[in-house]
């Protein structure tokens, strides 16, 4: 029984990264005061990206680097058309989601059935043979290590650094960032390409690690989970990462529910993380002021600088 | 060295919000014809299954219109909501809940019934829609909860709802153990307009509804008031516009109108309740909006062209071995080509000698 709750933290580390790294890179963006609702697209591009380069090159580093690579790929068009040609973010962000579900299912149909070599044991030594913790904390991939590192990173970098508090000026007010002589555009076009690096790697993380599979549409609406993510934490990024573990676990209760027996449909499970999602969501925003004293100012809205 | 500047005009051009669309259309076909050649196929085969098939005799002039008859009444409720600033991406959600509205009445109906069981079957297509959209409303309303994300996330609620039904309680008993429904009684089958084609009222309703949402739009103080909170959400405050109402009025007709096309769809074309009933118009109507420039006549055209891109994937599945996933493909390239193209609207592109001028 002990065990079996070791393998459900265990896992939910394993789900919540994928979320936690989507979710930091988007509040990434947000931070600058874009909205990309494209993480769905990028993260599927990402994830067929990556997941072919493991079949063809047998190297992880190269799928991870191929999802990288697709999800900046991806922001960079998204940062172009809305930060320079200013269309509007929430329907070139649609547009991004809607391509990459289709070009994902187009350029995924060779990938299908496709195999890629068995996943190496990322055991620590000594670490992963305590009893209880070494199996819930201490068999994980590095980037579930690492996620929690970044994190600590991006704290220390939004909040203690100069160019943390330039991208949160640029995020906030950019008519005086602008003013102050920062290049705004440019600021936010690095802050959406570091965004859609960040849901790149979240993609192929997912068809790499988590499940090594591809399948049409798998990431399942983990985009717009992790979109709710930063709205969530009220864009902290330490929030983040605990909103994205929390739900990380809710994906994983509905197998461990079904493994102790709970008499629910199997589909009724399923809805649970997006039930939770709406849930928290009213939960968080119920309140307009903690919204509006926590939000980005200019998130969303588009900057022309005056000529 | 010449350089390529942007200059934004002092008013938008008239000229280019029509214009955009079609290059758009252009730049899509550009890359299509790119992509054929691409993956080894005659590019004018490709094109021809897109824009030649899809139109070469009446039986499939008619298909082009089943297709597009959802897409255009998606895609009505769709701009009103644009237009009102309000969010709405789960459409696909509501079209879902109305298919399996209109499948509760169906099932109900036996061999004796009369036709009139077909009034119930959309109106309760119509209603499950409502009902669906009115939950995103209420969280955005009472809650302050984002539509965007709400009313997505009630589009995989929606898929595991109408998964559960077929799977479960709905399931035909003696359809060897499918998951699907058992075929509906003629007598709930949508009319048919003419004999040897699958066009059905359906259609008839959608234009009903071009007519009735440029009305509202052009002709009524709400539907002015509702397009106010949208442009110009201060302005509207100070004019006495209830917000509160057009994000209700919003999401109801958006909601009723996904509903309806689901309740048309499910007792029409595909008569019985399937886990395929999610084909992705919902979300391709977000295209057709756009693409249609949320005017209620261009979103008739834009059906059509997304409907032919639906069709045309489908031939180049049968016909050149493609996949069917092209039409995603497609449909993407040409919402991206359009905000591209868009931006001729307000800006337009100037040479400049640099050197010259500041």
């Amino acid at each position: 029984m002990m065990d079996s709750y070791a393998l459900l933290i265990a896992a939910t580390l394993n789900a919540g990264t994928v979320l936690a790294i989507a979710s930091l890179g988007l509040l990434i963006n947000e931070k600058a005061g874009i909205v990309n609702l494209g993480a769905e697209g990028m993260m599927l591009c990402a994830a067929i990206a990556g997941f072919a380069a493991v079949v063809h090159t047998g190297s992880d580093t190269m799928g991870f680097l191929a999802g990288i690579a697709a999800g900046a790929f991806m922001a960079a068009i998204f940062g172009g058309l809305v930060i320079w040609l200013n269309t509007n973010q929430y329907a070139t962000g649609l547009a991004l989601t809607l391509f990459g579900s289709g070009f994902s299912a187009f350029a995924g149909i060779a990938y299908v059935q496709a195999q890629i070599p068995e996943r190496p044991n990322f055991a620590l030594p000594y670490l992963s043979d305590i009893p209880l913790v070494g199996p819930a904390l201490f068999r994980q991939h590095p980037l579930v290590y690492l996620t929690v590192a970044f994190a600590l990173v991006l704290i220390w970098f939004l909040y203690r650094t100069r160019s943390g508090l330039i991208l949160r000026s640029v995020g906030e007010s950019p008519e005086s960032a602008h003013a102050l002589g920062y290049a705004v555009r440019w600021i936010r076009m690095g802050a959406v390409v570091m965004g859609g690096a960040l849901c790149g790697l979240a993609g192929a993380y997912l068809s790499i690690i988590y499940t090594p599979l591809w399948v049409e549409g798998m990431v399942a609406g983990k985009g717009w989970i992790a979109l709710a993510l930063t709205t969530f934490a009220t864009w902290r990024p330490a929030r983040v990462l605990l909103g994205a573990y929390l739900f990380g676990g809710v994906t994983m209760l509905q197998f461990h529910l079904q493994g102790v027996g709970v008499e629910l449909p199997s589909q009724v499970l399923s809805m649970l993380p997006y039930l939770a999602t709406i849930f928290v969501l009213a939960l968080i925003s119920r309140n307009p002021r903690w919204i509006r004293i926590n939000i980005p100012a200019a998130m969303g809205k588009p900057f022309h600088p005056g000529s | 060295m010449p350089k390529l500047k942007l200059e934004a005009r002092s008013q938008p051009s008239q000229m280019w919000s029509y214009a955009s669309p079609l290059l758009a259309l252009a730049c899509t076909v550009a890359i299509g014809v790119l992509l054929f050649a691409l993956l080894g196929k005659d590019p004018v085969k490709g094109l021809q299954v897109f824009f030649w098939e899809p139109v070469k005799t009446g039986y499939a002039v008619g298909e082009l219109v089943v297709k597009a008859t959802p897409l255009l009444l998606i895609a009505l409720g769709l701009a009103v909501s644009f237009r009102s600033n309000v969010w709405n991406i789960g459409a696909e959600g509501q079209y879902i809940l109305g298919a399996i509205g209109a499948s509760g009445v169906a099932l109900m109906a036996n061999p004796a019934t009369g036709s009139w069981i077909v009034v119930p079957v959309l109106l309760a297509g119509v209603l499950a829609g409502l009902f669906w959209a009115g939950l995103t409303a209420f969280l955005r309303d009472r809650f302050n909860a984002n539509e965007i994300l709400v009313s997505l996330m009630l589009v995989y609620v929606a898929v595991q709802v109408l998964n559960f039904m077929v799977f479960g309680p709905w399931k035909d008993p003696h359809g060897y153990n499918f998951p699907q429904t058992k075929t509906f009684e003629v007598v709930t089958r949508i009319p048919r307009l003419f004999a040897g084609s699958r066009v059905s009222i359906g259609i008839i309703f959608a234009l009903v509804g071009v007519v009735l949402v440029w009305v509202f739009f052009f002709r009524t103080r709400s539907g002015f008031a509702q397009q106010v909170g949208g442009l110009a959400p201060a302005a509207s405050r100070y004019a006495g516009f209830s917000s509160r109402r057009a994000l209700w009025t919003a999401l109801l007709i958006s909601g009723g109108l996904a509903g309806l096309a689901g309740a048309l769809e499910v007792a029409g074309p595909i008569g019985q309740l399937t886990p395929y009933v999610p084909a992705g118009y919902g979300f391709a109507a977000i295209i057709v909006a756009y693409v249609g420039r949320l005017h209620p006549v261009g979103m008739v055209f834009s059906a059509l062209l997304m409907s032919m891109f639906y069709i045309g994937g489908e031939l180049a599945q049968s016909r050149l071995g493609l996949p069917k996933s092209l039409t995603g493909v497609f449909q993407g390239l040409l919402l991206f080509s359009l905000l591209a193209c868009d931006m001729l609207v307000n800006y337009r592109l100037r040479w400049i000698a640099l050197g010259v001028g500041k």
